[in-house]
């Protein structure tokens, strides 16, 4: 092998019980490389990132840095080895500043005017600009991410490893961020890069690792490969095609007129008179970063916020004063982003959980009492129409893989036959399979007749489905415009642009 | 060395053997108690645990059985809803004694005129009062989110006092020789809360508890509200995208409980205690507690813990008389349940599971 490796696995394996997370894995990531790591969710990817970060220990194998063997009893350990990682969650103090927040992740963080002049100048090198000064709180989610990227280059890594970096920005903000890690790598740091985005692996990323159910099934160089073959390599077969067809606009079903809604609390949101149509037959897509009013707009179209009469009409009837339960008996159904603890009670079971949405539309609920045998079979229905995978409707939610979950929540709403489904983030976090089924149970849905409103970060996924698509920037909503020829860069710009492009005022 | 390992499914089994443990080890550290205190802790479980209900002075203690757990079960019914909910009344004993007195007082008003009105009356009078002193804490927190387990507590010591004042004051017996308390509604048919049938200590109360057992069951397995109450309890924010409004499930809550603790006081005061005192409280509003999470929040659970505490007070009182053990063994018998309650339940959540070395 040749000598400029990095990292280095050799047969790794770490088993779970009842699960073999890792099974034989080997790869190595050389100096100056990116390197991609693909799969689907459950692949494996986050057990192997892990054990490199000392998070985790394997059962078997033996890792190697630098020559050396790789052996990290605990993060510090492996921080210490040269090992670095940025997580997809940031874990940042919002009451405290940039230079606050990385002093608390040293070992012996030097003094405060010390540190603050090191953290501008690394962010300088690295075209990353950053204040030390400023509060988290006032950041935006990519300047965060900023401040736990430089929180890792401070310690000079020799590996750096990203999980799932671009989720939360905009197509500006990623391009920075490849940028960074392009100069990083011209440094000799070797990158491990986790994503579900083909399509920036195949720009950005030298080398891919394939894992499929624990194990390594592939490694190719993605640049060579297209996003279709690169997708059948992780789920191990052909990937189906979406099916947009025969689909056509009707009436129009949902109106919303100059919704205003002050934020809810302090990290929250205001909605900023947003305003939308929605029509028979139609997908709206609504994109935008995580932050910019997504879980307001759709907590006000759910009836958990109420808003001023006449916001909300669906087909002419007035839904602004009216709670959940009759806005569902109306016809409008709503599918929330965070899946565990919004769109189901994790410790109830998947027929309990039919119960809160599902209660009026399919008669589970009659004068008050529950028919519990018909929410077990509106359960057991919903499971083998959407390919639930779980031992059964008595399983608790929390139980459930988070794609499997997603089917669930998604295919409640969707056998309840909605005259209108808002759905947000239908597919975060879900693998390519599961999400690829959720996409096209939205499209059926609106061939149907229903309209479909999406709300999502993920911009692949709108193009993918949307005919209109619109904007939630800072609680506004842009003019809708087809989406239809409509380029990445476009819509970067309609989201408002890259966040804090602007040099960092000292 | 060993760990705990978090359980994906909280476990059946345990969920019903933690009690009963629960229970054994109170029996074993009080035996231990006991043992240090120089009595005989084999002799002294057995007149707390055995003697009430088969010793020698079975035939009097045995009818106090239901007499103590009709109200702990009543009381325990409607907090367990509320804690299903995460919204905690702690203050039951407080909406006890006011139910005591808003139901006692519809008897003392109406004295001495005989009608079949004024017992339903005071029910209703007893429940709206436990409904009103509950409301307290719920539109309070309603309003401006103060903490409902500090108000409930608190209106407790207020409730002693109005009893305190009542019994001196504005209610005590013109014909009563200047002692303090109210006449005995025991000696006024009308408004008396009679032993329904000879020498089984039930009362009226005993029916509502029994009524209150099923209704909550119904309640919580059948109904709607009552998944919603869960749901909330469980996870807050589905419960809303559910439909639930926090604010009314709050007044939900806190008003039911205090409505039933406000109809086991009124049941008190017109039957066992017979008579308005400033002693109205006797602590059942905060054995109701552990009642309520010994019987894990279960109304099955509930009507079983509450027969076990109510023998622990009989039992209490006749290891005084016979053995001489001092009045706060009741309370160190209970502290003790709730303590080992709580450890035991770790287990539900979470398996042991041995490690090897480090």
């Amino acid at each position: 092998m040749n000598s400029t490796a990095v990292f280095r696995a050799e047969g790794i394996g770490k088993s779970y019980p009842g699960v073999r997370a890792n099974d034989d894995v080997s790869f190595q990531v050389d100096a100056g490389q990116i390197h991609a790591l693909l799969g689907e969710n459950g692949a494996g990817k986050s057990t192997l990132v892990k054990m490199i970060y000392g998070l985790v220990r394997p059962d078997q194998g033996r890792m190697s840095l630098m020559g050396a063997p790789h052996q990290p009893a605990d993060p510090r350990a492996a921080r210490a080895a040269g090992v670095a990682m940025v997580f997809q969650h940031f874990s940042l103090f919002d009451a405290l500043t940039v230079a606050e927040n990385i002093a608390l992740g040293m070992e012996n963080p030097p003094p405060r005017r010390e540190l603050s002049a090191r953290i501008t100048k690394v962010s300088h090198d690295f075209g990353l600009p950053l204040n030390p000064a400023r509060r988290i709180v006032t950041l935006s989610a990519g300047e965060r991410q900023r401040v736990e990227i430089i929180r890792c280059l401070l310690q000079n890594p020799r590996l750096l490893i990203m999980d799932e970096p671009t989720s939360v920005l905009t197509p500006q903000e990623a391009e920075l961020l490849f940028a960074t890690l392009r100069k990083l790598a011209a440094q000799g740091t070797a990158i491990l890069y986790i994503s579900h985005k083909l399509d920036e692996i195949r720009t950005h990323c030298d080398c891919a690792t394939i894992l499929r159910h624990g194990r390594v099934v592939d490694s190719c160089d993605p640049r060579a490969h297209s996003a279709r073959e690169l997708a059948a390599m992780m789920v191990g077969g052909e990937m189906r095609d979406i099916d947009r067809s025969g689909r056509q606009a009707g009436e129009v079903l949902l109106k919303v007129q100059d919704l205003s809604l002050p934020a809810p609390n302090a990290e929250g949101t205001a909605l900023k008179s947003v305003s939308l149509e929605l029509r028979a037959g139609q997908i709206l897509g609504i994109g935008g970063v995580a932050g910019n009013g997504q879980e307001e707009l759709l907590a006000a179209l759910t009836g958990e916020t109420r808003s001023a009469s006449g916001t909300i009409t669906l087909e002419g009837a007035d839904l602004s004063p009216l709670p959940p339960e009759q806005r569902r008996k109306a016809g409008l159904l709503t599918a929330p982003e965070d899946r565990l603890g919004h769109a189901a009670v994790p410790d109830f079971s998947l027929t309990e959980n039919t119960l809160l949405t599902a209660g009026a539309r399919k008669g589970l609920v009659r004068n008050g009492l529950i028919d519990h045998r018909a929410a077990r079979s509106f359960a057991e229905s919903v499971i083998a129409a959407f390919d639930v995978r779980t031992p059964g409707p008595h399983v608790t939610a929390r139980a459930l893989s988070g794609g499997n979950l997603q089917k669930f929540v998604i295919g409640r709403e969707v056998l309840q036959d909605p005259r209108v489904l808002v759905v947000n983030q239908p597919t975060w976090g879900v693998d390519a399979s599961a999400a690829a089924f959720v996409r096209q149970s939205l499209l059926d849905l609106a061939r149907q007749g229903a309209g479909v409103i999406v709300i999502s970060q993920d911009l692949d996924e709108l193009l993918e489905l949307s005919d209109q698509f619109c904007a939630l920037n800072e609680g506004r909503l842009s003019e809708p415009c087809p989406t239809e020829g409509l380029t990445l860069d476009q819509i970067g710009l309609m989201l408002g642009g890259a966040h804090g492009m602007q040099e960092a005022a000292l | 060395m060993i760990r705990l390992v978090p359980r994906s499914t909280a476990s059946t089994f345990w969920q019903v053997a933690t009690p009963v443990m629960a229970v054994l080890a109170t029996m074993i550290a009080g035996g231990v108690l006991f043992a240090i205190m120089g009595h005989d802790p084999v002799t002294a479980i057995r007149t707390i645990f055995w003697d009430p209900l088969f010793g020698p002075a079975a035939a009097y203690s045995r009818p106090q059985l239901l007499v103590k757990a009709a109200p702990l079960i009543l009381i325990a019914s409607g907090l367990a809803i509320g804690f299903r909910a995460g919204i905690w009344n702690i203050g039951a004993e407080g909406q006890y004694i006011i139910g005591g007195l808003t139901g006692g007082a519809v008897a003392l008003a109406a004295y001495p005129s005989e009608g079949a009105w004024i017992f339903p009356a005071m029910v209703i009078a007893g429940a709206a009062g436990g409904w009103a002193w509950g409301m307290i804490p719920a539109l309070l927190r309603n309003w401006f989110g103060a903490s409902e387990i500090l108000v409930s507590l608190m209106l407790v010591y207020v409730a002693q006092r109005v009893a305190a004042w009542m019994a001196f004051g504005p209610m005590k017996n013109p014909e009563g020789f200047g002692f303090p308390g109210s006449r005995n509604l025991q000696q006024y048919p009308a408004a008396s809360n009679p032993e329904l049938i000879a020498g089984t200590g039930a009362h009226w109360g005993v029916v509502a508890a029994a009524v209150a057992v099923l209704v909550t069951w119904v309640l919580v397995s059948r109904h709607i509200r009552g998944f919603h109450i869960r749901a909330a309890g469980s996870a807050p924010r589905a419960a809303r995208f559910a439909g639930v409004n926090p604010a009314t499930l709050v007044a939900f809550c806190l008003g039911l409980s205090g409505a039933l603790a406000g109809m086991a006081g009124l049941f008190e005061v017109a039957g066992p205690a017979g008579q308005i005192t400033d002693k109205l409280g006797t602590g059942y509003g905060f054995t109701a507690i552990i009642v309520a999470f010994l019987g894990r929040l279960h109304p099955v659970g509930i009507l079983l813990a509450g027969l076990l505490l109510a023998l622990t007070y009989i039992g209490g009182e006749l290891a005084q008389l016979t053995m001489q053990l001092p009045a706060a063994t009741v309370q160190v018998f209970q502290g003790m349940l709730l303590f080992f309650l709580l450890g035991f339940d770790v287990l539900t959540r979470f398996r042991i599971q041995r490690k090897g070395q480090s």
